[in-house]
């Protein structure tokens, strides 16, 4: 089972916040807070497992993370899950933000929250894996986005006339964090689908 | 109207969506907190109106708001009337909000479960998903009692996207819900063998998840595990398989056994690292599960170790760790081929990681030996030097200790150098352990009695120089070991060698700093000191030291009496007027040593830390009875002090009622030694070979033994552990030499007993003799003590209410609640129109629902009769470990076909013993067998060339009306290696292979797998019939290619499959009186065969039909039998069989009468065989 998912930036800000089992608004916030102090710490360069911090889970659970660019991807599963499955799983999720997204980066991610849940949902469903295949996934996500967009969306036309003259004044905000280097040592990528 | 929706679109023109949300407060980096609360009154007021997409907006922001840690509970309202919403779009925003924030304790969840139903039953398929979805993040058990059986229903969803997640969602609803696990179980199970691999995958999954909390009840499924692992090609689905195996051979051995073969070979054959992984995972926990009752299983081991090494030395961070990881489960069970890969953990002690330190730290507990340990904790002291964090210092504190300290000192030779490893991790700055250390060396000066000297002079130089020990002390625990020092000085001070000079260090005011337990010990030590210093100068005739001694007390102890703490005030106050009274004795030069010394007479022994809680209630005694009616309270005091104190072993004896006499205390002893031989609790006096020679009467009263006087015991200042090694190495090749000497002059070796005898020249672990012959005191338990060991299991598991057994067959009352439709709910809300549908939809799953029950009930009561000799026999087929394997793939083919072949077989056992019960009786649903079946397979040959041979059997499938399933073995005959095999037929009007959505009639069905030489595996194609009254014949083609080092060709075998009516058949069992009911009917045409010439038994000759033809017995008297089977389509099928001199005549009868007069043409095949 995976117990939470968690999606932060590298100051912890947290960009999609995913938990499997109740705990209260500030106790998930202390839990990301916990989390990304743990993770922060570490190089790049050493193993991508953690043995638990002491708010989530216990001895059983595990923190698997990814690091990409400016986010980290850190999963807490329990022992049921293999750990290798689950990095590939990040992967998996990632990558199908790309496509989602065309060449995700955070900014992606902050605005449009909604959509990356929507896309997690068709990978994990209660804290289990739903679905590996990254085609599979990304018809659904495909097929549903047509179906929003013949609805009319939730932002019908003049709201988004409205929001495009909002962006005038838009700060600059680099789109910095292109997932081109996301092949940072992956090697047992790909040996799913 | 129109009115109003234009009104409300141009409202939102003016609201804020969910980017602009996250703009404004990107935008508010300073007054973050205040925007949001404005943003919050925004939504309060959008939330107020009608347009359910201002609402849906509204909804979406607090989402994002709740991730920033905001509360949005407040709005649970709100959110379920955007998930009742009619549009997907907003139908979502509500779920995905619902799914954030409700749990339990949401009241408005319960206002969902019609809505929820609703959307379940919807026809668009995103509908339901988007439901499912949310529902499985905030189900309860009211909603998992309400929907259970409509979730049921969706598992057999015409889509695949919705049937896994009904599928996945039921574990949660099982959770929930655990009456709701048995009804639903048989169809999770039929889920295991959907056509799509993501409904397999998730079925997998919640079967695994199941099993992992209560796996005994899952062992049943091991066979069909079992299939899928050596079939499905899926590794998210394999890796979930091979970990359940792994929970599951730990009950099972004779399942490891069976599994051993596949996992080797897919470590062999994988290129996945994370399958590789499990299977080595799951070998392992086979091969601890079997321990030694495999002959061949040392290869096992070989090659998981062998693979290990390759994950550790491999550049990636991640597989390192697993295969340290892993490594440290062989280690419990397999010492010795780990310990061949020291130099590998000892390079992961250096790794930049500090995950990959810690594991190796861990395997190195399980890897020394009393050879290598001075030489591996010599390493670790120079990393606890270079050390940064203290975290990772601590833990290699800890792990020092470890493992020196296992099981007994099991490895330790030289005691004197521990202690001063000890007194060396003393020096450690900022370690939270001072009390881990301090214990050892407690544990250590009173267990081991040969080294109290030494340990004295240590901790004495210890006291001395405490200063620098507690130069911190607030936030220092290093200065817990004064506490061990001071305490060992004290109680052992007649091993001191200038005990003054100890008084002193120990009376400094310095010590008035340290906390407080520490110094009430020095009080106490000191009085040990001072009792022992004035026996001495007393002998000696040296009164006035003597009266020095009372005198240093006398003025410094004051400072100890006005210790804030009140335990060393106490102590300090009473022992300074003792010493005031014994200064008056001494100034009247009257001998007070005695006296003085007489107060800490006697020798503590070690207590077991479970002795308390073993002391047995002695026979006839009610612990909860009254001894008399309370009427005073002090009465019961007496015997207090008996329950809490057990200081001395002979006293319990004496207290013993008269009768024990000597020969009932002999007889007890005895029985207690061996109570604490099987006791792993009890810590045993002589755990490794070379002291066992002590194990002589009166373990406890070991006189202390002479030390070896190879080390000089006078070690002046601190000594560095260092030198010992050295040491150690000198003395152990003087042993050496001595050994190779004694070996030539062969004199009494064995009376000495100080060597052991060995004949080989290596130096192997058992060899080296400790430095000091040491007696290791074993902790005291109390007579009689209780072996028993109480299960700590957490009686609120919520998995526990998952305990339940599985193949127990479906009672009556087992069903799941069905929603009973109310008008009144309905009456007047705007989805009047629905309400037809959810009436019907929950309806007609009802009735489904019965039938199935029906079904499962008829087959429960056989297979629970056969369930437990099934998985039996199953396990039993395995050949035995031991043969020969040199070309695995083909036995491995053998084995799959034997499985086949004995399942049938094995199904008549279970009837079997069903029948026997009714012994003499007319048989009821079973076929009676007296003598052994031959060997009966359904599966024939289909075509074959010289590269591939097809053999295949048709099986109609209960869940699915007019399909049968095509299972196909394809075995590689050539050398080469066959893929991209691609199955086609040519379908007629009344048979269609069933081929994926979007694929045309003339596209071809890819084999999920491909063959290397030699290699078989089953596929399985699935074909709908039309109508099933007669035979039908399809022409197919199988198209693969195949590579071998020449090169590829593409080839082709052409086939003609068969589908005889009575692979349309399904084995259904029917009660005679039914049967009775069905033949008087009258509703069916009849149709009778004769066969001549017949010599097998009646017995065979129905089990041939029941096994060929899909029959089962319903009752049978002497040589004439009534059968009965079921058409996929619902045909009922009677036969009645009559056995004559040497013919056999058939009648049967049948709602049809073209299928009954085939299936009876058929049979007649079958017959004249016979």
């Amino acid at each position: 089972m995976i117990q939470a998912i968690l999606v932060f930036n590298n100051h912890g800000k947290p960009r999609l916040v995913r938990f499997y089992q109740r705990f209260p608004e500030e106790i998930q916030q202390q839990i990301v807070r916990e989390t990304f102090h743990l993770v922060l710490k570490r190089d790049d360069n050493i193993c991508n497992f953690l043995e638990g911090g002491s708010l989530i889970g216990g001895s059983d659970y595990k923190l698997i993370y990814r690091h990409y660019a400016t986010l980290y991807f850190v999963f807490c599963v329990d022992s049921s899950e293999s750990e290798l499955g689950i990095l590939d799983l990040i992967q998996v999720f990632v990558e199908t933000l790309d496509k989602c997204f065309e060449n995700v980066c955070e900014l992606d991610l902050i605005f449009h929250m909604d959509k990356v849940h929507y896309i997690l949902q068709e990978v994990v469903m209660g804290g289990m894996v739903l679905e590996t295949n990254m085609n599979e996934i990304v018809a659904q996500i495909e097929a549903q986005n047509r179906l929003e967009k013949s609805e009319g969306g939730l932002s019908a036309a003049p709201a988004r006339a409205v929001s495009a003259v909002k962006n005038i004044n838009l700060p600059e905000m680099p789109r910095n964090i292109n997932i081109g280097d996301l092949n940072i040592k992956v090697p047992n990528l790909s040996q799913f689908v | 109207m129109a009115l109003k929706m234009v009104k409300g679109s141009i409202d939102r023109m003016f609201d804020k969506n969910l980017q602009d949300l996250v703009r404004g407060i990107r935008n508010h980096k300073e007054d973050e907190a205040k925007y949001i609360s404005q943003c919050i009154d925004e939504i309060k007021q959008e939330l107020k109106q009608d347009n359910i997409a201002v609402k849906a907006n509204a909804v979406c922001k607090l989402t994002y708001l709740q991730m920033l840690g905001y509360d949005i509970s407040w709005a649970a309202f709100n959110v379920v009337e955007v998930m009742s919403a009619p549009k997907f779009t907003f139908k979502r925003i509500g779920y995905l909000a619902a799914s954030q924030c409700f749990h339990e304790g949401t009241d408005v969840i319960m206002l969902t479960t019609n809505q929820i139903r609703k959307d379940l039953s919807s026809p668009s398929q995103y509908d339901t998903g988007v439901a499912l979805t949310g529902l499985s993040c905030f189900v309860t058990p009211d909603l998992a009692r309400d929907l259970a059986n409509d979730i049921m229903t969706l598992m057999s969803h015409t889509k695949p996207y919705i049937r896994k997640k009904a599928v996945l969602i039921m574990y949660k609803v099982f959770l929930k819900y655990p009456e709701s696990l048995r009804p639903a179980f048989p169809r999770l199970k039929e889920k295991l063998e959907d056509p799509d691999p993501g409904v397999q995958s998730a079925a997998v999954n919640v079967i695994c998840e199941l099993a992992r909390r209560n796996p005994k009840n899952y062992l049943s499924l091991a066979p069909l595990f079992f299939k899928l692992m050596t079939s499905s090609t899926n590794n998210w689905v394999l890796i979930k398989i091979i970990k359940l195996f792994g929970a599951l051979t730990p009950l099972e051995p004779r399942l490891g056994k069976k599994l051993i073969e596949p996992l080797t070979n897919l470590i062999h054959s994988t290129s996945a690292m994370s399958l590789l992984y499990e299977c080595v995972n799951t070998v392992i926990a086979v091969l601890i599960s079997l321990s030694s009752g495999m002959p061949n299983h040392s290869a096992s081991i070989q090659l998981c170790v062998q693979k290990l090494r390759i994950l550790i030395e491999d550049s990636d961070q991640n597989l390192k760790y697993l295969g340290l990881l892993a490594m440290s489960k062989i280690l419990r069970t397999h010492p010795k081929s780990v310990q061949a890969h020291k130099d590998l953990v000892l390079q992961c002690l250096d790794d930049k990681d500090e995950s990959i330190r810690l594991r190796a730290l861990d395997l190195l507990y399980g890897m020394v030996s009393k050879k290598n340990l001075m030489e591996i904790v010599k390493k670790l002291m120079m990393h606890v030097d270079k050390a940064e964090g203290t975290a990772y210092r601590d833990e290699l504190l800890t792990k020092i200790i470890d493992i020196c300290s296992q099981s007994n000192y099991q490895h330790i030779t030289n005691f004197e150098w521990y202690i001063s490893i000890l007194v060396e991790l003393t020096r450690l700055e900022g370690t939270r352990h001072g009390h881990l250390i301090a214990a050892q060396m407690l544990d250590v000066a009173i267990r081991v009695k040969a080294i109290r000297r030494f340990a004295v002079s240590q901790m004495s130089a210890l006291l001395d120089s405490a200063h620098l020990v507690a130069s911190s002390t607030q936030r220092n625990g290093i200065c817990e070991v004064l506490y061990a020092a001071a305490w060992i000085c004290g109680e052992f001070s007649e091993h001191l060698q200038e005990p003054q000079r100890t008084l002193e260090a120990m009376l400094r005011p310095r010590v008035t700093t340290l906390p407080g337990h520490i110094q009430a010990v020095y009080v106490q030590n000191v009085v040990k000191l001072y009792a022992a210093i004035l026996q001495q100068k007393e002998q000696a005739g040296d009164s006035q030291a003597a009266q020095e001694a009372t005198q240093l007390l006398v003025e410094r102890l004051p400072q100890f009496v006005q210790s804030a703490d009140l335990e060393v005030q106490e102590r300090a106050s009473c022992i300074l007027q003792l010493v005031k009274h014994v200064q008056k004795l001494q100034a009247k030069d009257m001998p007070v040593a005695e006296e003085v010394s007489a107060l800490f007479a006697g020798e503590l022994n070690p207590v077991a830390p479970k002795a308390q809680k073993k002391v047995p209630v002695p026979e006839g005694l009610d612990l909860d009875a009254w001894i008399n009616e309370p009427l005073s309270d002090s009465e019961s005091e007496d015997e207090a002090p008996k329950a809490i104190f057990h200081d001395e072993e002979q006293r319990p004896a004496k207290q013993r009622p008269p009768e024990a006499d000597e020969q009932e205390l002999a007889r007890r002893r005895e029985a207690r030694k061996q109570e604490q031989a099987n006791n792993p609790f009890y810590i045993k006096s002589s755990p490794s070979p070379q002291k066992r020679y002590q194990d002589t009467p009166g373990v406890d009263h070991i006189p202390v033994v002479q030390i070896d006087l190879s080390v000089p015991l006078k070690v002046p200042g601190m000594p560095m552990s260092d030198q010992y090694v050295k040491l150690e190495e000198e003395r152990r090749h003087q042993q050496r030499l001595e050994k190779d000497r004694k070996r030539k002059k062969k004199r009494e070796r064995e009376r000495r007993g100080t060597r052991r005898h060995s004949s080989l020249h290596t130096e192997s672990d058992e060899d080296i003799a400790p430095a000091q012959r040491v007696d290791i005191v074993t902790e005291e338990m109390p007579e009689n003590a209780l072996p028993s060991d109480e299960d700590d299991k957490d009686p609120n598991d919520p998995y526990k209410a998952l305990d339940i057994d599985l193949d127990k067959p479906l009672a009556d009352s087992e069903k799941l609640p069905v929603q009973k439709h109310r008008n009144a709910e309905t009456s007047k809300s705007p989805e009047k129109e629905d309400v037809p549908i959810v009436e019907k939809k929950s309806k007609k799953p009802k009735k489904k629902e019965k039938k199935h029950k029906e079904k499962e009930r008829g087959r429960g009561k056989k297979e629970a009769a056969g369930k437990g000799e099934d998985l039996d026999f199953w396990l039993s087929t395995t050949p035995p470990a031991a043969a020969p394997a040199p070309k695995p793939s083909k036995h491995k083919k053998k084995k799959h076909k034997k499985d086949k072949e004995e399942r049938p077989k094995d199904k008549k056992k279970s009837r079997k013993k069903a029948s026997r019960e009714g012994a003499a009786e007319p048989v009821e649903n079973g076929a009676l067998d007296e003598e052994p079946l031959p060997p009966m397979s359904s599966y024939c040959l289909l075509a074959e060339n010289s590269y591939i041979k097809m053999t295949y059997d048709v099986q109609g499938s209960l869940q699915e009306d007019s399909r049968v399933t095509v299972s196909m073995v394809l075995e590689n005959q050539s050398s080469s290696f066959l893929k991209s095999m691609e199955l086609n037929v040519l379908d007629s009007l009344n048979a269609r292979l069933a081929r994926p959505e979007g694929s045309s009639v003339h596209d071809g069905v890819p084999v999920p797998f491909q063959l290397p030489p030699g290699i078989s595996n089953e596929a399985q194609f699935v074909f709908t019939i039309q109508s099933i009254v007669m035979a039908q014949k399809l022409k197919g083609t199988l198209s693969f290619i195949a590579k071998n080092d020449e090169g590829s060709t593409h080839e082709k075998l052409d086939f003609k499959l068969h589908f005889p009516c009575t692979s349309y058949l399904i084995t259904t069992p029917c009660y005679s009186d039914a049967f009775a009911k069905l033949l008087e009917s009258g509703d069916l045409s009849m149709s009778s065969i004769k066969v001549d010439g017949i010599s097998m038994s009646f017995q065979n000759l129905l089990a041939k039909i029941c096994f060929h033809h899909h029959f089962s017995v319903v009752e049978r008297v002497d040589s004439c039998a009534s059968m009965y089977s079921r058409s996929i389509q619902g045909h009922h099928v009677c036969l009645l069989v009559k056995k004559g001199e040497k013919s056999v005549s058939v009648d049967g009868k049948c709602n049809d009468a073209t299928l009954l007069s085939n299936l009876l043409e058929e049979m007649k095949g079958t017959l004249a065989q016979c």
